[in-house]
């Protein structure tokens, strides 16, 4: 079959690039069934393939030794929601903000805060990186509550359901959040949503210190004020913040606050210590340039792990900043544009020393791939990663390079 | 006198010298009526004498048992504590079975992590003892979590009454140690969140030990909440009482946890333990509601004003632990309250989505009405996630085949209306063959690829979680037996 699929291939640009690599060919299925025979044509064909969702992240990851094939999934752009289960199954193809929008018209959220703008659902997934939103409703891979992939060879394979709880079958779903696609490629998943809290308090206060960051959280492990964000904001110079958001009732959120800020404000003047009942714009957003790298610490590390960043950033005159959740330890250092491989390598090196931190490479300017960083330091479980890819992608021909298990050097597997 | 009926089959015979050498001497039980104590797991009309019993005390001597089962092709089976309710821990005849139960240190709580390490042996309840003087609790909380092991619960990826708000096992478990069917032994994750490369523990639990045998957990801790209420509310009719469920969810709280139960139900725990229900409920609903004070009173205003709109005629609250524990009682104690109401009954373990629940209420009792089977429900009102009770009287001959009958068509009528065939209960080997009612050849397909990658050789709880066409009839698309399961007959259980 797959004439249409075939019919609708066209030859790939340079606006279709994979980290820089041009594909041969692109094609936009119109649903499931096209986007299964494309697979399934590019198995008989032997060409490699990459997806594309809204193409803000087409330079994460590593970068691919091979595109023969660029799927778009845009077209794949369905909200089937059901607002009394507080359930939604989403095609891969629609965007992120879409999605926001029509779950908020019935008072419910995926409650997940996008990294990047304009994305999809597809996309959103297949990078799996969590915003700061992710206390109270875990991160992305905990919403997810059934997906349906098309596999490398077309076939088309659902796990999980509509419902929340439901333990029938492997959670395969977990694969593929954050598994770049190199699994295949997700048609849809269903979500499990959640309502739009009444009210919202966002603290904000500076961290003069280290120690001053540390006392800081150990207050708020105290408290009962439960909230859904603890941010960290640590640049190299310029001061850092701290920002503690709570959702709930209004008479909640004024109480609760009011409590927190003055077990938190404690020895700071007043002034410096902000309440807001509303996010910025561009809440949880990181850079769009430059390289991020994905820091997860222990978390009552990561007051520490922040400074440790700006201070191998300093030592190498780069003006790193690490954001995220300090009460799980989930931390992104982002590395300016322009930043050369070497200073790069020292962070990388340096935070990599700590035993129990992990720093992976989430995005890296062109230059660094040339130059051949380690993206992924070491990955616990690889061997079993890459069973898992021989199995479902026997002719490793999704997204080649682009994830752990095609890392072309082999990074040491931590022994327990 | 020596219970000499099940000598160890030759295979196995063969690898007690080396096994003992791994565990000790009191590491491996041989005698026949020692390997009967293991004959099956909670759901027990499945039973199957294990060609060995190991209990290893480390990883490494875990890692050592598997290394020489994968040598040798001889399949192993996991265990935790033997609570589970799908038959996942059934042994294997000719294989071994590999307890945790002596490894149940807790190794460390780590209140600056907010996380516990723990082996697998550790009994659930005992996560949140050790962690209680520190402020915290370990939160999945599966009805057996006295006895269950946090082992068994990554195994199932256990739920319980609180996984409404708190989620499942999986949400909560962050590193593990693994001893996959290769023998090695590999670290995933820690205290650090989001291990990187692919979720592997995410994809770990829940797996039914079909994909190996975990010798490390660490697990989240949650803070213990400032305020914890639990409401009562009694209805004339389930419509009633589902009605305030839905109005509820509608309404934007999120309780820790909803539960109901029906007449049958609520009589079956009156008879047992008293539990003083309101008189003429035809239903009851139980509200949980946690969290900040403040939150908690603004709630518990909301939860009792819907009930009362739904039509509940009487409302109770609990607010200190001795009131919450009476309200409880009578849920906790319902499952086996119904053995004091019928000789005989079948645990079913379903999920409907929520708006589907009274529809599909209303369809049990017309299934119960026309096969003149009862059924009492106690559920998980929340999430959908039924637990209908199908009593019989097993010395009447036919009745165990009619509720059977009963059974399956209400798990028929979740997956109809969208819903799945377990929602806690697992698989295991009681509900393999019915993995096609859910998915589709392919759907199975993709999971045996998966389970492949890491079994290739399927002795890691050969016959669980996928159908297989010895158990289930021949079907396209599914493994072929690798390791033929003894004739013992137990294809006509399904």
């Amino acid at each position: 079959m797959t004439r249409q699929g075939i019919e609708g291939v066209r030859a790939g640009g340079p606006g279709d690039a994979v980290c820089g690599v041009v594909p041969a060919h692109a094609a936009r299925p119109r649903d499931v069934d096209e986007l299964a025979g494309l697979l399934a044509e590019a198995t008989r064909n032997g060409w490699s393939v990459a997806a594309r969702g809204g193409g803000t992240a087409l330079d994460w990851g590593g970068r691919p030794t091979s595109v023969d094939l660029l799927v778009d999934t845009g077209a794949l752009n369905r909200i089937d929601h059901d607002p009394g289960d507080l359930v939604a199954e989403v095609g891969a193809g629609t965007p992120v903000a879409e999605l926001a929008a029509v779950l908020a018209k019935a008072g419910q959220r995926l409650s997940v805060d996008p990294v990047r703008a304009g994305g999809t659902v597809g996309g959103l997934l297949a990078t799996g990186l969590s915003g700061p939103r992710r206390l109270l409703t875990g991160a992305l891979r905990s919403l997810v509550i059934g997906m349906t992939v098309v596999r490398p060879d077309g076939v088309v394979a659902r796990s999980g359901g509509r419902v929340v709880k439901n333990v029938a079958g492997y959670d395969l779903a977990k694969l593929h959040v954050g598994g770049y696609g190199t699994l295949g490629v997700i048609a849809s998943a269903a979500f499990r949503l959640h309502p739009l809290p009444p009210a919202l308090r966002l603290i904000e206060l500076p961290l003069p210190s280290l120690a001053h960051a540390e006392r800081r959280l150990t207050l708020l492990r105290a408290s009962h004020a439960v909230p859904a964000a603890v941010e960290i904001d640590w640049p190299v110079e310029g001061g850092s913040r701290l920002r503690v958001v709570l959702e709930g009732t209004p008479e909640g959120v004024r109480s609760r606050a009011d409590e927190l800020v003055a077990a938190l404000a404690r020895g700071l003047p007043a002034e410096e210590v902000t309440v807001g009942d509303a996010l910025p714009p561009g809440w949880g957003l990181l850079p769009a340039e430059g390289t991020l790298v994905r820091l997860s610490v222990p978390p009552a590390q990561a007051p520490a792990a922040a400074a440790r960043a700006a201070e191998l950033g300093g030592a190498v005159d780069t003006d790193v900043r690490t954001t995220g959740s300090a009460r799980t330890g989930a931390l992104v250092v982002a590395v300016p544009p322009g930043a050369r491989a070497s200073a790069v390598t020292v962070l990388l090196e340096g935070l990599r020393s700590h035993s129990g931190w992990a720093a992976t490479v989430v995005r890296a300017e062109e230059h660094l791939h040339t130059a051949g960083i380690d993206l992924w330091g070491e990955v616990p479980g690889l061997a079993v990663m890459r069973a898992v890819r021989d199995a479902m992608d026997p002719d490793r021909r999704m997204a080649p390079g682009r994830f752990v298990t095609d890392a072309p050097h082999t990074p040491r597997e931590e022994r327990p | 006198m020596p219970d000499t009926a099940h000598p160890i089959p030759a295979a196995v015979a063969a690898l007690v010298p080396r096994l003992r050498a791994i565990c000790g001497g009191d590491g491996v039980l041989t005698d026949t009526s020692r390997r009967r104590v293991y004959d099956s797991d909670g759901i027990t009309h499945h039973r199957e004498i294990p060609g060995v019993v190991v209990l290893p005390t480390t990883a490494e001597q875990v890692a050592a048992v598997v290394g020489l089962c994968a040598g040798t092709g001889v399949p192993f089976v996991p265990r935790g504590a033997g609570t589970g309710l799908s038959g996942g821990a059934l042994p294997h005849p000719e294989g071994v079975l590999l307890s945790t139960s002596r490894m149940r240190r807790i190794i460390e709580i780590d209140p600056a992590n907010e996380c516990a390490v723990v082996e697998p042996g550790v009994a659930n309840l005992d996560v949140s003892r050790a962690a209680a003087p520190h402020g915290y609790y370990y939160a999945p909380d599966p009805s057996s979590q006295q006895v269950c092991s946090v082992g068994g619960n990554v195994a199932e990826n256990s739920g319980g009454a609180h996984c409404l708000k708190y989620g499942f096992t999986v949400d909560h478990v962050r590193g593990l140690d693994v001893v996959t069917p290769d023998g090695a032994l590999v670290r995933l994750g820690g205290k650090a969140p989001d291990a990187p490369g692919h979720d592997l523990i995410g994809a770990f639990t829940g797996s039914e030990g079909t994909l190996g045998v975990t010798t490390r957990i660490t697990v989240g801790l949650t803070r213990l909440p400032e305020r914890t209420v639990t409401l009562l509310a009694a209805f004339t009719s389930m419509d009633a009482g589902g009605r305030a469920v839905g109005d509820i969810i509608a309404a934007g709280v999120l309780p820790s946890a909803i539960e109901m139960m029906d007449a049958l139900a609520i009589e079956a725990a009156e008879a047992a333990v008293a539990c003083d229900y309101p008189a003429g409920a035809a239903a009851v609903l139980i509200v949980e509601l946690d969290g900040p004070a403040v939150e908690v009173r603004a709630q518990l205003a909301e939860v009792t004003r819907l009930c009362a709109a739904a039509g509940s005629f009487e409302t109770r609250t609990a607010a200190d632990a001795d009131e919450r524990a009476r309200i409880w009682k009578g849920r906790k104690s319902a499952f086996a309250a119904v053995g004091r109401i019928s000789p005989a009954y079948i645990v079913q373990d379903g999920v409907v989505p929520r708006t589907a629940l009274s529809e599909v209420l209303r369809r049990i009792t017309e299934l119960s009405a026309q096969s003149g089977i009862r059924v009492a429900n106690v559920f998980h009102a929340g999430d959908g996630n039924l637990h209908p009770l199908v009593l019989f009287d097993d010395a009447e001959p036919g009745a165990a085949e009619r509720a059977e009958e009963v059974s399956g068509a209400i798990l028929d009528l979740c997956v109809e209306h969208g819903g799945s065939i377990t929602g806690e209960h697992g698989v295991g080997v009681d509900k393999a063959c019915k993995m096609p009612r859910m998915y589709s050849p392919d759907d199975l397909a993709t999971f045996d690829l998966f389970r492949g990658a890491l079994d290739p050789e399927g002795i890691a709880n050969p016959y669980k979680l996928l159908p297989t066409p010895r158990l289930c009839g021949e079907r396209p698309g599914v493994r072929t037996g690798v390791h033929p399961l003894v004739e013992s007959g137990r294809a006509e259980q399904f």
